[in-house]
């Protein structure tokens, strides 16, 4: 296949004065992919959502976009795009139908094509009943699902979603999820950003961002495996006093506690014994202990912790 | 330019303003109010100056002259005093504004050709109509004097005096149609300050960027909502002074309506010039106050006369397009002026509105900084 990308970012850099939020970031994602842009407030990824829908130019490098360069010609870019950012930007004081109308406008939607495309917008994100509500009178998930419409009312090809799912609700996260996923079947690129890795799983490849730039980048369950160490999780009578016993151990590359378990990351097999060695010497009780698949979590905080 | 998305861009303000009641009561009530509390306040006539009379001659001459005041119709005699002290007393409480104090030998000294004082007190304080009420004085002594003081040998100079445009000297005839032009670049400026502000403030503004919108649609689109609500308010002021306070349109309406809509154009632009350059409501309804309420006021020739200003302000009121449509609503009105008349003030109207609707233009970039 040598369809070009839907997104190719080369360096693409960004300060705000002394701050630097991008610090030569570089991106491939193919077409049709749901790529996760992953990380934890202020890594980066609004900045990188902004630059690529053309709404904020990169103090240096660029972006190809559907095709289009971010810097020259970011008013090609917008027609090709679905941007959604991460505020809710739609007007609230007009009603759910009149956002989608002001929408089509702007992006010159023949007059044709827009019964059937509202109708089904409308369906898919279950507004119907709702459409003549003031969109100030939606629930959270429900405003994200208009804006989600908004931004698919032109048919773009490649959608950029800055945190989508930001303070909704499980309920309506999973029919977002469900609604991209029926859009992928479309073959329209997501790019989307999140800073839930249970989010993150679901994505088709996913890039952890971390101070400006891309640590790791791949399918969720490669970058699984990719973490060259054993994952154990314990489970000890002291949770605290184990944790810090731990810490002293040889071998030991990452340790996170998640409520009464110990996730420890092991760099060499063989010093499974030592960590069971070390707690019981210290009068510890472990109550289990079992080799376990490494969560995305494990992999980002033990690459983070590297860095 | 899409006409499409300058047609969608002026519908969604529309439904805006009309689903905010404070944008309403800005674009309709305030300028209705503004009218009416000038047009009936602010009247420079002076009438009914509050008149004490300390008359210690009591004679037929005294009377008459105490009556060509009252009947002057500027000048109400409130009390009779028997006292001097009397005199003070009610200027200093502001119960009299003047006091008239004829001595007691008043008709004797005129019977004998002697010069006869009579002593008129007024209230300074309010220099403004201190000088009219002299003026008033000053005339009434002379009808006074050409019937009861001595034959003049000389021939004196006889000015008729015709005062052409407001016959009437009434203050409101020049007020009203000046306020026409003061409430048009208030109301509209103030209103569409906060028009891009407010995108920014909600966050819509990102939204909207994204889009292939062009920035000279955006804000075509933004102001024609808010011309259209501006041209209301001109007809409806229109209408007010015509038939609420009596001020004659002696031009053609069609051009004043035609000048309005040019003078509207570049106060609407100017307000989206600070919206964009503001990107906050409080900050742009601050600007738009200084940049437009304050010197169409003072500084437009609307209520000061600029001939009496001083010399840097004088030509500080040139950089203000107020002071040309203040100029032009008052020519019309009551001069009844014809475009030759007022071409070079109409010009630089429409200098003005194109030159900050160009700069409006460029500033507007759709980019977040």
């Amino acid at each position: 296949m040598n369809e070009p990308p839907a997104i190719a970012a080369r360096g693409l850099t960004r300060t705000f004065g002394k701050t630097v939020a991008l610090s030569g970031l570089d991106l491939g994602i193919r077409r049709g992919e749901l790529y996760g842009l992953v990380g934890p407030d202020g890594a980066g990824k609004t900045t990188t959502m902004r630059i690529l829908s053309g709404v904020m130019l990169p103090t240096s490098g660029d972006a190809l976009v559907a095709a289009h360069s971010v810097v020259n010609e970011p008013e090609r870019v917008k027609e090709k795009i679905g941007y959604m950012s991460q505020r809710f930007g739609l007007y609230e004081d007009l009603t759910v139908i009149e956002n989608i109308h002001f929408y089509a406008d702007l992006f010159e939607v023949p007059a044709k094509k827009r019964p059937p495309r509202i109708e089904r917008l409308l369906g898919f994100s279950n507004l119907t009943p709702f459409k003549d509500r003031l969109a100030g009178n939606l629930s959270g998930g429900m405003k994200q699902k208009l804006g989600l419409a908004c931004a698919l009312i032109h048919t773009p090809e490649v959608l950029l979603l800055d945190e989508p799912t930001n303070g909704v609700d499980p309920v309506s996260r999973r029919d977002f999820w469900k609604i991209l996923y029926d859009l992928l079947r479309e073959k329209i690129t997501i790019f989307l950003s999140t800073a839930y890795l249970d989010e993150a799983e679901r994505c088709t490849r996913i890039g952890l961002i971390h101070a400006g730039r891309i640590l790791l980048e791949d399918q969720p369950a490669l970058l699984r495996r990719s973490l060259d160490m054993k994952m154990l999780e314990i489970r000890p009578d002291n949770i605290r006093r184990a944790a810090q016993v731990l810490e002293g151990v040889e071998g030991i590359a990452a340790l996170s506690v998640y409520g009464d378990r110990i996730h420890v990351g092991l760099r060499k097999p063989d010093s499974f014994d030592a960590v069971s060695g070390a707690l019981e010497s210290h009068g510890i009780r472990i109550e289990s202990i079992r080799e376990i698949v490494p969560s995305l979590e494990d992999v980002f905080i033990s690459r983070v912790g590297h860095e | 330019m899409s006409m499409l998305r300058v047609k969608a861009i002026a519908k969604k303000e529309f439904i805006q303003v009309g689903r905010d009641p404070f944008s309403l009561l800005m674009a309709f009530l305030m300028p209705v109010m503004l009218l009416v509390i000038f047009g009936y306040a602010i009247t420079l006539d002076v009438n009914n100056i509050r008149t004490v009379v300390y008359d210690q001659d009591k004679s037929a001459e005294s009377r008459e002259l105490i009556s060509r005041f009252r009947d002057s119709g500027y000048f109400t005699i409130e009390a009779y005093l028997q006292d001097q002290r009397d005199i003070d007393r009610k200027l200093d409480s502001g119960e009299a504004f003047a006091a008239i104090w004829v001595p007691n030998d008043f008709s004797k000294k005129l019977q004998t050709r002697i010069d006869s004082p009579v002593q008129i007190i007024l209230d300074g304080s309010d220099s403004n109509t201190a000088t009219i009420a002299q003026g008033y004085i000053l005339a009434i002594t002379e009808q006074f004097n050409a019937k009861f003081g001595g034959v003049r040998v000389a021939p004196r100079v006889d000015a008729r005096i015709r005062v052409w445009y407001n016959t009437e000297l009434r203050s409101r005839n020049f007020i009203v149609p000046g306020l026409i032009a003061v409430i048009m670049s208030v109301i509209v400026a103030l209103l569409t300050s906060l028009t891009i502000a407010r995108e920014w403030e909600r966050g819509t503004m990102e939204q909207l960027i994204s889009t292939p919108v062009k920035t000279r649609e955006l804000i075509l689109g933004k102001l024609i909502p808010y011309f259209v609500i501006g041209l209301i308010d001109t007809l409806v002021a229109i209408g007010m002074s015509v038939f609420v306070f009596d001020v004659a349109l002696r031009g053609s309406i069609v051009l004043l309506i035609a000048l309005s809509s040019v003078f509207l154009f570049g106060s609407l632009s100017f307000g989206i010039l600070i919206s964009i350059v503001a990107k906050s409501q409080v900050l742009a309804s601050q600007m738009a106050m200084i940049g437009t309420f304050l010197p169409a006021f003072l500084l437009s020739g609307f209520m000061f006369a600029i001939s009496n200003m001083p010399k840097p302000l004088q030509v500080l009121t040139y950089a203000i397009p107020a002071r040309y449509f203040v100029s032009i609503v008052k020519s019309i009105f009551l001069k009844g002026s014809t475009l030759a008349l007022i071409g070079v003030e109409a010009l630089l109207l429409v200098v003005y509105a194109v030159a900050v609707f160009v700069v409006a233009n460029r500033k507007l970039v759709k980019r977040i900084m």
